[in-house]
């Protein structure tokens, strides 16, 4: 074995990976619930990979053929019930585990120098990431598939002068149709992943090059020991791994409840239009897109002012937009002398209560009909939202801040 | 945590605002074995001549509702003659087309896209009607181009409407012109069976997950105990 180990390492750094990103990488000892997320989205990539190699077996990416190779694939192929749940629940767990693993990086300020760069490329994994779902979404050829395709395509419309030749080149076609399907197929199964992979490759080497950070916001790297070992540091390989186990049993246990329980979450991960075959001429009465974007389609409807140059619609697209771009700003937003929200004062604890409760109003209304109250509801949301960020360069600069302790605590 | 509470009560939610129309509730089991192979049997007799369930199997259906295959093959099959075939309609789409101005959707997946309360509800509010075509109406479907196929056993009814302050046709009640072979209870059951059958149809898996799901979460448990005692141990060197 270790004549194997010695033969290997001569040829290829495998020890040296080994200890530089587990055995010997050390993370803050000080890591709570909000640090599972990280492992746990790789856990979901790794099996939306797994299940979507196994469904492309299967599936037929063909407009007359693949509506009812979905049903096969549930009905005839064995197990396939199952791997076909777990992928298209598994895309919603995608979700909420990353806004999770986010909302963490908020609350602890792990966007902050020196991680700048952890953000920027978690940022793209995000977009990539909406990207890859959408583009699933369209796959099974139900109604909804067919109807949230039109309306998000037909959104790059609104750009000026090149919109209607963008969304032509982007469909293949004059209307959602089966050259549609199938590039989006090509997408979903090979490019995009691809881009995600690298991207999350990428993730972590930037954040094993500075180090994690943890509840308290503190560089674990300036206390060091006489080796240059962190005081505050255990090795990621066996603390993290075995904590971490306990963390993908549990999210195991959430996720099989809803897979083997309420899959459909009561229309919030299946909905129930799209159990009805793609239809051109019939427009479900309500066209809404799965909850993880419920937020930006409830940015998008709020813009109603039609006196703005270039028409709402544009400026719509152009607010959604934003709401995305303004996330990647965030580590240069930030002012405040401190990164963990233990240490800030009432008022960024006050915006972000307030950011949280608008993002979820805005993703309850994007599943509602729009008009009178749901629209201003939206609006003072959409608000609220873009206050936060464009607003966080002066509010974090007011607000008082707690003195940080050398150590974790 | 704060926002893992909001999004829970955010699930507790149903997603879609309903079109506002009243449904009543059904009892969907689907242990009730019986009761789904009543409404196979309806399903067969009385649906299939008409719409299709062409992602269903008939030895499917024999065997995850136990009906002898003998009986499906004798009694049930009459487009095929083989039990691992699809169910297709009787009636050819274009003949359909041609009759009732619609092809009849296929039922497949109707317990998943229009929910149990909805077809149930539907089963049960039909009306003599002279101006449509067939002869028929629906309370909750209006201007539906498919006629009362159970009317011999439920019986055929008036709708007597009230309109409101705006003008607006208000349902108010039925009223039995020939009653049928069934008595209301019996046609409620009828109409529960069918409606059964269907939630089962749209996913047969449900026989099985419900189960299964059961044995998972008890190995996760189990999984997790000694998990946490393994992180436990490794932990206790940790200050």
């Amino acid at each position: 074995m270790e004549k194997l180990m010695s033969w290997i390492d001569d040829r290829f750094p495998l020890t040296q990976v080994w200890e530089e990103h587990m055995a010997k990488y050390y993370a803050p000892k000080n890591f709570n619930f909000w640090y599972y997320f990280g492992s746990l989205a790789i856990l979901v990539l790794v099996m939306q990979i797994f299940t979507g190699i196994f469904m492309a077996m299967y599936y037929k990416p063909d407009a007359e053929l693949a509506f009812a190779s979905v049903e096969y694939i549930m009905r005839d192929v064995p197990w396939g019930w199952l791997i076909r749940y777990m992928h298209a629940i598994g895309a919603s767990m995608f979700f909420i585990v990353i806004y999770l693993h986010m909302f963490r990086a908020m609350i602890y300020g792990s966007y902050r120098g020196p991680r700048e760069l952890i953000w920027l490329f978690g940022m793209v994994i995000f977009v990539a990431l909406m990207a890859e779902s959408f583009m699933g979404y369209l796959l099974p050829w139900g109604n909804m598939s067919y109807w949230g395709a039109q309306v998000i395509i037909n959104l790059f419309g609104a750009i000026p002068y090149v919109g209607d030749i963008l969304v032509e080149w982007l469909r293949g076609d004059y209307v959602i149709s089966d050259a549609t399907l199938n590039r989006f197929f090509a997408f979903h199964v090979i490019a995009v992943p691809l881009v995600l992979v690298i991207l999350v490759f990428l993730h972590i080497v930037a954040l094993h090059k500075v180090g994690s950070n943890n509840p308290d916001g503190i560089e674990i790297k300036k206390t060091k020991d006489e080796n240059g070992i962190p005081l505050d540091g255990i090795p990621f390989h066996p603390y993290y791994t075995v904590k971490d186990i306990v963390g993908v049993i549990v999210f195991l246990m959430v996720f099989s409840a809803i897979i083997f329980f309420i899959p459909t979450l009561g229309g919030w991960f299946l909905e129930a239009d799209n159990f009805i075959p793609a239809n051109p001429v019939s427009t479900p009465p309500h066209i809404v897109p799965l909850w993880y974007f419920t937020p930006y389609y409830s940015i998008l409807r709020a813009v109603t002012w039609a006196w703005l140059p270039g028409g709402a619609k544009l400026w719509g697209v152009i607010a959604m937009g934003s709401s995305l771009v303004v996330l990647f700003f965030l580590p240069w937003l930030d002012r405040s002398p401190v990164k963990s929200i233990r240490y800030r004062g009432w008022i960024f604890k006050v915006a972000l209560a307030l950011f949280v409760i608008a993002f979820l109003m805005l993703g309850w209304l994007g599943t509602q009909p729009v008009g009178g109250i749901n629209t201003v509801l939206a609006q003072l949301g959409m608000l609220i939202y873009f206050g936060f960020f464009l607003l966080m360069p002066i509010y974090t600069r007011l607000d008082s801040t707690k003195p940080v302790p050398e150590r974790l605590t | 945590m704060k926002k893992l509470f909001l999004l829970i009560a955010l699930v507790s939610m149903p997603a879609f605002a309903s079109g506002g129309e009243h449904l009543d509730t059904v009892d969907i089991d689907m242990n009730d074995i019986p009761s789904l192979q009543r409404g196979a049997g309806i399903f067969v007799n009385y649906c299939l001549s008409c719409h299709s369930a062409a992602y269903m199997r008939y030895n499917r259906m024999a065997k995850d509702l136990q009906i002898p295959k003998k009986v499906v093959k004798d009694n049930m099959l009459f487009t095929t003659d083989r039990i691992g075939e699809l169910m297709i309609a009787t009636m050819p789409a274009e003949d359909a087309k041609k009759w009732f101005g619609t092809v009849p959707p296929d039922l497949s997946l109707v317990g998943r896209s229009r929910g149990p309360e909805w077809i149930y509800t539907y089963l049960r509010s039909f009306y003599l009607d002279d101006s449509s075509p067939s002869g028929w109406n629906n309370v909750l479907f209006d201007n539906v181009a498919m006629p009362h196929v159970l009317y011999k056993l439920q019986g055929a009814r008036h709708a007597i409407f009230k309109k409101n302050e705006d003008g607006v046709k208000i349902f108010e009640r039925f009223e039995m012109v020939k009653p049928g072979s069934l008595n209301e209870e019996e046609y409620d059951t009828v109409a529960r069976d069918l409606t059964n059958f269907l939630v089962y149809m749209g996913e047969p898996v449900q026989l099985i997950r419900y189960k299964l799901g059961v044995y998972v979460l008890i190995f996760l448990a189990i999984f997790l105990v000694f998990a946490y005692l393994l992180k436990k141990e490794y932990w206790k060197d940790v200050h």
